[in-house]
């Protein structure tokens, strides 16, 4: 059981006292001006050492942070395994990299197409990011919303850098994706007569969130798996694809893949790719810690790089404000933002509400970091400080039970080390959530490689510089469909040529040319977590 | 420094800080995980584990990445499960009591012993739902069932060969399409998307110039 220190206790004792003052008032929203001064002083962003500008590729001279450099930068697997290209295992219409729940929709569109699809993830199907979700999905659904204020909502929370043609698809499909999931058997949490029960996250300007309880990812997931395992698509687990193929004709044609266990490689043909391969919080960048899934080491990014297509503000990346900051087992896990859509308030050493807690998620992660690093307000934990997140004040607000009823995995989560998140408050700070940017790509989920599909968070631009909550289950689920669909029609008319790894060549001669002699293997595929002098 | 303690990874003594989960602690040893580990934070079942602590007879049963070692602790992953999971198609099935009967008839052979509910890492009342899904009470099992994350150790303890967590899935799917009230407004708005209605609203919003956007987005009106 979690054991508070002293500073800990005292400053708990100051968050009870001032409760019932905070209670009643919540702090304004910042101005425009405000918001862009916390966020230039301390968003994780804007530290210009963290960067370094890339020397080759299509984004040369962009900068991206060091960790992605280096594997952006980095030596292909297959330039020191000799690779026969004739001895095909898999033949297949579409090729899906990743199984999470944009690759799961992009299959299950494929095979209604009629396409032979096939999935194939380096973990198991479902062990995503996408399960892992606890808050919501947007959709404009209700009478007093529409998308075009959605669309508003989230063209301002990206900084105004979202890709137009993305966004408008994105909010325009995302009540269709909420009837398609209902009509696949999601739970979503509704009133008695049907009416969806939907919140503020942050950033938003009308309350759209829908949710199943705080499994609202997982509850998705599971069905989507189970969707996929009815239609009888083949999923192939444990196996990671470790370099992109290209015909002759210079079009991306399957993929290299490595089986996890044996180290066996095996050669997927197919007349489209679709990659899903979602984020990258397990590359750590910055020293964070994060709340992503074991395999989101930007895989995707790195074989659609290295063959030539365009990111998109790989730069932006989004710390989500509430992480777990203790106990030490959870550090970096994610608390939900529904705590905060709730009613929680961010709380100081002293008992002081510091900043809105419905601000967007850089403002407010830039917010913490201020209240601790600048301000010297924040809390000491085991592995660094935090601020507290005033729980308690959910069902003061909602009525006792909310907590229970609305974020059962929280109470479940802090429960297991002693802490009622009913009765205590608990610390949090900023952890590594989700990369904003990604694989450039138009409206029919194309990256600019002919044949090469993209969906999930593995795309950049749908949410500009700073995702909201709650829009990326919904892209996965609508830029997973879209995918699926245009790269089953494609797929139609597709002729493969002959396969080549020619231009991984190509790339590493250009990295020579350029001075970089690239020593770590890319993509990473896993991080490693033993201890370093074993 | 942390106390260490001693843990015995399939068999093999270890010593680890005691702060850490069984998760960390085989990382701390020394493996590279490949199996037995997703998400890290108690949402998709991947790391299913048994283990026994030293001195005491009861074999237990959680998720690696949710716990913390002990002294004493032996401790054997379960990275798969063979669970049977039928095929069926949502559009066709109804949520009837004869469908269980016909996709996982075994859970009428339950015995009663209660190994599921003892055994699940989420604390959740298993022979419950598996009992509401034979009366074909689907809502009720859904609701029993919900935070389940499908890691199989019931189903592993289970002398009937019943597969919980694809019972609950179907109970869950039949819940949602079928039982649940349908959103009036969710198939009007889907209609009027449809239809085209918000098409030149959006394109309007796309055509503005920068600064009449931020305008328009600092002033908006925001729903208390």
């Amino acid at each position: 059981m979690y054991e508070y220190t002293k500073e800990q206790l005292d400053s708990l004792k100051k968050v009870e006292e001032t409760r019932a003052a905070r209670l009643g008032q919540d702090l304004k929203r910042m101005t425009a001006d405000e918001k862009d001064a916390v966020l230039k002083a301390f968003h994780p962003d804007y530290i210009e050492t963290a960067y370094e500008e890339l020397k080759v590729g299509p984004n040369k001279g962009e900068k991206v942070l060091h960790e992605l450099a280096n594997l952006l930068q980095g030596r292909s697997r297959v330039l020191d395994m000799k690779i026969d290209l004739n001895k095909i295992d898999y033949d297949v219409d579409v090729l899906i990299i990743g199984g999470g729940g944009a690759g799961a929709s992009a299959a299950i569109e494929a095979d209604k197409a009629g396409a032979k699809a096939m999935i194939v993830t380096k973990l198991r199907l479902g062990d995503a990011n996408t399960a892992m979700a606890e808050g919501g999905i947007q959709a404009a659904d209700k009478p007093n919303d529409s998308p075009a204020i959605h669309y508003l909502d989230a063209l301002g929370g990206g900084h105004f850098a979202n890709k137009p043609e993305l966004l408008y698809k994105l909010v325009t499909d995302a009540p269709i994706a909420i009837k398609w999931l209902n009509d696949l058997g999601v739970m979503f949490d509704k009133e008695p007569d049907g009416t969806m029960i939907t919140t503020h996250g942050g950033g938003t300007s009308r309350k759209r969130m829908h949710a199943c309880k705080d499994y609202s990812g997982s509850e998705i997931m599971r069905v989507l798996r189970d969707e996929v395992y009815n239609r009888g698509i083949t999923v192939v687990d444990f196996t990671s694809a470790i370099e992109l193929i290209k015909d002759t004709d210079g079009k991306v044609a399957g993929a290299v893949l490595m089986n996890m266990e044996t180290k066996e490689i095996l050669i997927a043909r197919a007349k489209t790719v679709v990659i899903a391969t979602g984020g990258a919080g397990r590359l750590h960048y910055q020293g964070f810690p994060t709340s992503n899934h074991y395999g989101a080491t930007a895989d995707g990014l790195i074989l659609a790089y290295r063959a030539g297509a365009k990111l998109l503000y790989p730069e932006t990346l989004q710390y989500h404000p509430t992480g777990a900051a203790c106990p030490t087992q959870i550090y970096g896990a994610l608390v939900t933002e529904k705590v905060r859509s709730l009613g929680a308030q961010l709380v100081n050493k002293d008992g002081v509400a510091f900043v809105n807690p419905l601000e967007t998620r850089d403002v407010t992660a830039s917010a913490i970091i201020r209240e601790c690093k600048q301000n010297k307000k924040g809390i000491s934990t085991t592995d660094g400080e935090g601020v507290w997140l005033d729980t308690p004040m959910i069902d003061l607000r909602g009525g006792e039970g909310t907590i229970e009823k609305r974020i059962p995995a929280m109470l479940r989560m802090f429960g297991k080390y002693g802490i009622d998140i009913r009765k205590e408050p608990i610390l949090v700070y900023p952890t590594l959530h989700y990369q904003n940017g990604g694989i450039d790509i138009t409206s029919d989920g194309m990256s600019g490689l002919e044949n090469l599909f993209v969906a999930g968070e593995a795309v950049g631009g749908i949410h500009g510089k700073n995702r909201l909550m709650g829009n990326s289950l919904l892209d996965i689920i609508v830029f997973g469909r879209n995918a699926g669909k245009n790269a089953a029609a494609k797929a139609k008319e597709v002729k493969v040529k002959k396969l080549t790894l020619g231009f991984v060549k190509e790339y590493d001669k250009e990295l020579k040319a350029a001075g970089i002699n690239a020593k770590e293997l890319s993509p990473r595929l896993l991080p490693d977590y033993r201890r370093k002098n074993n | 420094m942390d106390k260490m303690v001693n843990v015995y990874l399939f068999g093999k003594r270890y010593q680890v800080p005691e702060s850490l989960t069984i998760m960390k602690a085989m990382e701390y040893a020394g493996y590279q995980l490949i199996r037995g580990c997703g998400c890290r934070n108690g949402f998709c079942g991947a790391c299913a584990t048994i283990y026994r602590i030293h001195g005491q007879q009861e074999l237990k049963t959680c998720l690696a990445c949710q716990t913390k070692v002990e002294e004493g602790m032996y401790v054997a992953t379960l990275p798969f499960f063979p669970l049977v999971k039928q095929v069926y198609d949502i559009e066709k099935i109804k949520p009837t009591e004869q469908i269980m009967m016909q996709l996982y008839p075994e859970i009428y052979s339950c015995i009663g012993c209660n190994a599921c509910t003892k055994s699940c890492t989420q604390g959740l009342n298993v022979m419950q739902y598996i009992a509401y899904a034979q009366r074909g009470e689907y809502e009720k099992c859904a609701e029993e069932s919900f935070d389940c994350v499908m890691c199989g150790v019931c189903s592993a303890r289970c002398p009937a060969g019943i597969s919980h967590p694809q019972v609950g899935v179907l109970a869950r799917r039949l819940t949602g399409k079928y039982i649940a009230p349908e959103s009036k407004h969710l198939l009007d708005r889907v209609a009027e998307i449809e239809h085209g209605d918000y098409k030149a609203l959006i394109e309007a919003l796309m055509q503005k110039p920068l600064s009449e956007l931020k305008e328009l987005y600092n002033n908006r009106d925001i729903e208390k």
